[in-house]
């Protein structure tokens, strides 16, 4: 990895790697609110320059990860940071940050942690509680609340040859969007995902790579 | 993956092989991923790890601040001290290289983070030189300071600004000891004596970086990290057992890490940061940063 913090650097440049998943590419806009450690230290360890980073799609052993802030400004990436306050300290992890990102008419919010040797943990993604580790391929998809949906995607990735790591279904109400987050061994290909958006019922779906080393 | 050090101890004793072995079958498992396949990504770390101490050693390196950089050099080239043309003295120098590397936003690999990334490659690499071990016996110590920063990272944490540095150059030396333990010819039982060894030196240990960039203490901490390792490698192949069983010092490190205030977790709002001196010097440098009036990459020398 690029120095000089794994927290701050390699583990901000997952999440903005993540992110970028959320709207299939480098995004038009992000601000960018950095909360705790994150907010307090994070220029100094280049917190700004690996997220930004992230967002284009650099790994965390990228160089260019130093110059990320001109490289975006070239590229027409229009980035804001902020410092906020996401929640107590204690209960929210120190080293969080909310990225909302916009590309094309996508738009999305993502609210990630940096846990220490550049593991990272997304919480929430547009409002939705979520575990998303980045240690996997991650299929994140909101589906009306019906009956047989695991199933059915369970039965999609099968036909695939996709294996299941993890798989957590989610809802805010009964008869309410339903949301899964699917951890899988193998890399999906864009015809997976095409085949679940293909589904009625499915509001969309992102596919989130595998960040970790 | 492990949860308990003891309990991977237990596994290799049983099977009679090295905890390296077992990290590299657990992880071989874990990942369905071939452990020839493991053994060469940890020789690509290995080599990124050599090429940064190369690269510090050379002493031409400003971090972003300023604050840091060239130290490395001077312990190679400077005068004598008691410990001039030992494995001691070489061993703080390639710590101090890589994390002035580091602090240059140069490329180094987290072992387990990049605030302590110089201690590990400092200490294997070291004893590795000094007492002719060969690469593939340094790769599986590799493997077997992973298993034990995993266990940290399960029991503890891996993040100053969750534990203070005793969970980052603290987790560091733990991990270095018990791993050049183990590529010495220590018995999985010595690597459980050597983390423990090197933990308890640790505990406490806060995270106080100037202006919360990870230059200073942070480059100097890793050299000192890197001396309490090799006390505890000492200790451990003299046979000298510690009462207090790995596992439970690092619950412990974990424990302390919580109960520590904020302004010593990484925030620069206490400790050496907070010093009439450490206040000045953040106010002087980062105002540097910010009109890029200084620092230069690995990539670009002044």
């Amino acid at each position: 990895m690029v120095g000089p913090s794994s927290s701050h650097t390699a583990g901000a440049c997952r999440l903005g790697l993540l992110a970028r998943c959320l709207v299939g590419g480098t995004p038009e806009r992000a601000t960018i609110e950095l909360h705790g450690s994150f907010a307090r230290t994070g220029e100094g360890h280049g917190t700004d320059k690996a997220i930004v980073g992230g967002l284009m799609g650099f790994r965390p052993d990228d160089e260019r990860l130093r110059t990320a802030l001109e490289i975006a400004e070239r590229e027409g990436l229009d980035y804001r940071f902020e410092k906020t306050r996401l929640g107590d300290e204690g209960v929210v992890h120190p080293n969080t940050a909310r990225i909302t990102v916009e590309r094309g008419d996508r738009r999305s919010v993502m609210v990630g942690s940096s846990l220490g040797a550049g593991r990272v943990l997304v919480t929430a993604i547009d409002g939705y509680p979520v575990e998303v580790t980045g240690n996997y391929h991650t299929i994140v998809l909101v589906a009306e609340d019906v009956r047989g949906s695991v199933a059915r995607i369970a039965g999609l990735l099968a036909d695939h040859g996709i294996n299941i790591a993890t798989l957590r279904l989610t809802r805010k109400e009964r008869g309410g969007d339903a949301f899964m987050v699917i951890e899988i061994d193998e890399v999906p290909d864009e015809r997976v995902r095409d085949e679940i958006r293909g589904l009625s019922w499915v509001r969309w779906a992102f596919r989130l790579d595998k960040v970790s080393a | 993956m492990y949860r308990s050090l003891h309990a991977a101890v237990c596994d290799a004793e049983a099977q009679g092989i090295s905890l390296g072995q077992l990290a590299l079958e657990t992880e071989s498992r874990d990942q369905g991923r071939p452990v020839p396949e493991i053994r060469a990504a940890l020789a690509r770390a290995l080599q990124v790890m050599r090429d940064a101490i190369a690269q510090g050693m050379t002493g031409d390196l400003r971090s972003a601040s300023g604050l840091v950089g060239g130290d490395a050099a001077k312990l190679r080239t400077g005068p004598a001290g008691p410990l001039a043309g030992t494995a001691f003295r070489d061993v703080l120098a390639r710590a101090l290289a890589v994390q002035e590397v580091n602090a240059a936003m140069g490329v180094i690999v987290a072992a387990p983070t990049a605030g302590g990334a110089g201690v590990l490659p400092a200490v294997l690499t070291g004893l590795a030189q000094a007492k002719g071990v060969d690469d593939e016996r340094l790769i599986d110590a590799l493997a077997t300071a992973g298993l034990i920063g995993a266990v940290v990272a399960e029991r503890a944490s891996l993040s100053g600004a969750e534990g203070g540095c005793q969970a980052e150059t603290g987790a560091a030396a733990g991990m270095a000891a018990g791993a050049a333990t183990e590529m010495l010819g220590g018995t999985p039982a010595h690597v459980e004596q050597a983390v423990a060894l090197a933990q308890q030196g640790t505990l406490g240990l806060v995270c106080d970086p100037l202006g919360g960039l990870v230059e200073l203490p942070c480059v100097f901490r890793n050299a000192t990290g890197a001396a309490i390792a090799l006390a505890a490698v000492e200790m451990a192949l003299a046979g000298i057992a510690f009462a207090i069983p790995a596992d439970e010092v690092i619950d412990t490190m974990g424990e302390i890490g919580r109960e520590m205030d904020v302004r010593y977790r990484e925030t620069a709002g206490g400790g050496l940061a907070a010093t009439p001196t450490g206040r000045r010097l953040a106010r002087e440098r980062l105002v540097q940063i910010k009109t890029g009036a200084r620092g230069s990459g690995p990539g670009d020398r002044e």
